[in-house]
């Protein structure tokens, strides 16, 4: 469960360069909501989940994961709480360490680091079981770099990273946007797995109007730091994709009237 | 070369190899262009050699000055981390302060430990002369560190060092503190340097303020150096190529010196480095027959 209220972000405030990305986010997500997140180019959406990650701290406005309220936490200590995969796929992963080693990485995810080997034979043969299941071929590449994977299987093993560990909310930046069309459903599929067996509660960004509506139960629309759009269940199985474009028209062309904006 | 010079060099090299594990930690593994290696050298033949003098055991003395570096190390990522200041400029600051430190330390510009019990004395009861039984007393010492030293960044908190200097925005994601990180990364590299300022000042007999003139531009140079003779993939072929790298770049200042012909003096050194630490940087660059492709330092 995800509790945002009234979150605000203005980059360079008090510059000439400044940017409100958020104007007072409200959104609360119950636990095994899958929310699929639209809107155009700087919206602010890949700034609402790097608020609710901890990368970054509102200027005001509380945040709540489970009750608990987590506004000050930094991202190392939401790392319990929150996975994520990032639009790029050098982002959620380091190149120059090996898989078994991001690996490692993501499975001392909220737990103690300490001075033993980091991949012991053990979780060795743990990794290579977990990965194979993705079909891959990596199980026999766990000492290789990451650097010489392709994008669809970094992604892939950062998805893999993202669930090693348990955790109660996953975010999801544009994720399969660096990906050809295969790769991406493969992707896709996987996270829809993921999410399916361990009940997570879900954001996911995409600029793809069909995947908004076909993936997860709810849709959110945001625009100009706000939320403009809520649907969700019965009132999303009734939309199209041409229903989205259009409201995305209308938000467009209707910026100067701030009360048109409401539209769900 | 006589061979009391190569063996001499030997000597140097291997104690510059810790200087030189330090510079990788701080350079390599936290990215973090550190220059207060200048500072916490000299504060390391200081802080020991002061100890020494008014007849503290020197192996304690030697302890203390590996924990003063650890500070040093400290205050310089700080500065970073919780003033953001420039990483490099952080490091200055402290270089320049550790200056004035080392000064109130010893009380003076130098400290004479000659005639004073070292950690290298037991070496005199040995049936070899000292310029034999030091480098190999030192080569021990830094084959020690070196596995000490892969065994750590291969440990889980090891691993979460090297993350955070790759790519900080996925370790914390992954829960790792990387300010806290960084802080003891830095506290472990000076303090290998402050290790290595202390045996200095013991094998030479003295500690000098200006002995950190050039220190961080020497480790350099044995890091790239060592990268450019041999392949880094592993955290165990990393920290030798450091060792390598070192003794390398001991052996060809002695070379250049010594050879009559070329007519360079013992001032011309720094001169020399620069254009060493140069062609260190270049050459890879070039297309080589007998190299790999080398790219992003070190992972295992
Ligand atoms: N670090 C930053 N400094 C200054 N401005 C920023 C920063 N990050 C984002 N912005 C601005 O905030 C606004 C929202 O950006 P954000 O990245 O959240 O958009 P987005 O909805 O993810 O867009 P996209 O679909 O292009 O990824 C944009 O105007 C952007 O320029
Ligand atoms: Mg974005």
């Amino acid at each position: 469960m995800i509790e945002a209220r009234q979150i605000a972000v203005t980059f360079n405030a008090g510059t000439p360069m400044e940017t409100p990305a958020m104007r007072g986010i409200d959104l609360t997500i119950p636990k095994g909501d899958f929310v699929t997140v639209i809107g155009s180019n700087g919206a602010g959406k890949s700034t609402f989940l790097n608020a609710l990650a901890g990368e970054l701290r509102p200027d005001s406005g509380t945040i709540m994961i489970d009750d608990q309220d987590v506004t000050n936490w930094p991202t190392a200590k939401r790392a319990g709480l929150v996975a994520r995969v990032f639009q790029d796929p050098l982002g959620g992963s380091c190149a120059n360490l090996t898989i078994e080693e991001n690996l490692a990485l993501a499975h001392a995810r909220g737990k103690r680091r300490g001075f033993g080997l980091s991949v012991s034979a053990s979780v060795r043969e743990e990794f290579r079981e977990r990965i194979s299941r993705l079909n891959l071929g990596l199980e026999n590449r766990l000492g290789d770099r990451m650097e010489l994977l392709s994008g669809g299987q970094r992604q892939a093993v950062s998805l893999l990273m993202a669930a090693l560990q348990p955790m109660k909310i996953l975010l999801l930046d544009e994720h399969t946007a660096a990906l050809d069309p295969k790769t991406a459903a493969f992707v896709l599929e996987l996270t829809r797995e993921i999410v399916s067996e361990r009940n997570l509660t879900t954001l996911m960004v995409t600029h793809s109007m069909r995947q908004a509506l076909d993936i997860g139960n709810r849709t959110v629309m945001l625009h100009e730091g706000r939320v403009v759009l809520d649907v969700r269940d019965e009132d999303r199985r009734g939309l199209k994709v041409e229903d989205l474009l259009h409201m995305f028209e209308k938000v467009r062309g209707s910026e100067i009237d701030d009360d048109a904006l409401l539209l769900s | 070369m006589s061979q009391i010079a190569f063996l001499g060099a030997i000597e140097v090299g291997f104690l510059f190899a810790l200087v030189a594990l330090g510079v990788f930690l701080s350079f390599r593994i936290l990215q973090f262009p550190d220059l207060t290696v200048d500072g916490s050298f000299p504060l390391g033949a200081a802080v020991c050699a002061s100890m020494i003098v008014v007849g503290i055991d020197p192996y304690i003395a030697t302890f203390a000055a590996a924990i003063a570096g650890a500070g040093a190390g400290v205050v310089t990522a700080w500065l970073n981390v919780r003033l953001k200041i420039l990483h490099l400029l952080a490091s200055i600051l402290t270089m320049i302060a550790l200056y004035s430190v080392n000064l109130r330390i010893m009380g003076r510009p130098n400290v004479a430990l000659l005639g004073e019990t070292t950690v290298f004395s037991p070496l005199e009861s040995l049936d070899m002369p000292m310029y034999v039984s030091l480098p190999i007393a030192l080569a021990v010492l830094v084959l020690v560190m070196k596995l000490a030293l892969d065994w750590f960044l291969n440990s889980e908190i090891g691993l979460a060092m090297r993350a955070t200097g790759v790519n900080p925005r996925m370790a914390r994601a992954q829960g790792i503190h990387t300010d806290r990180y960084i802080i003891g990364g830095m506290a472990l590299s000076n303090a290998l340097v402050a290790l290595a300022g202390a045996l200095f000042a013991q094998s030479q007999g003295a500690a000098d303020v200006t002995l950190g003139v050039g220190v961080i531009v020497v480790g350099l140079a044995a890091v790239i150096g060592g990268e450019a003779v041999m392949n880094t993939r592993t955290i165990f072929r990393a920290t030798i190529a450091c060792v390598i790298g070192s003794i390398m770049y001991r052996l060809a200042v002695a070379g250049a010196l010594n050879s009559e012909m070329i007519g360079l003096k013992a001032q011309d050194l720094n001169l020399i480095t620069a254009v060493l630490v140069t062609l260190a940087m270049v050459i890879p660059g070039m297309r080589m027959p007998f190299r790999r492709k080398r790219k992003g330092g070190a992972s295992s």
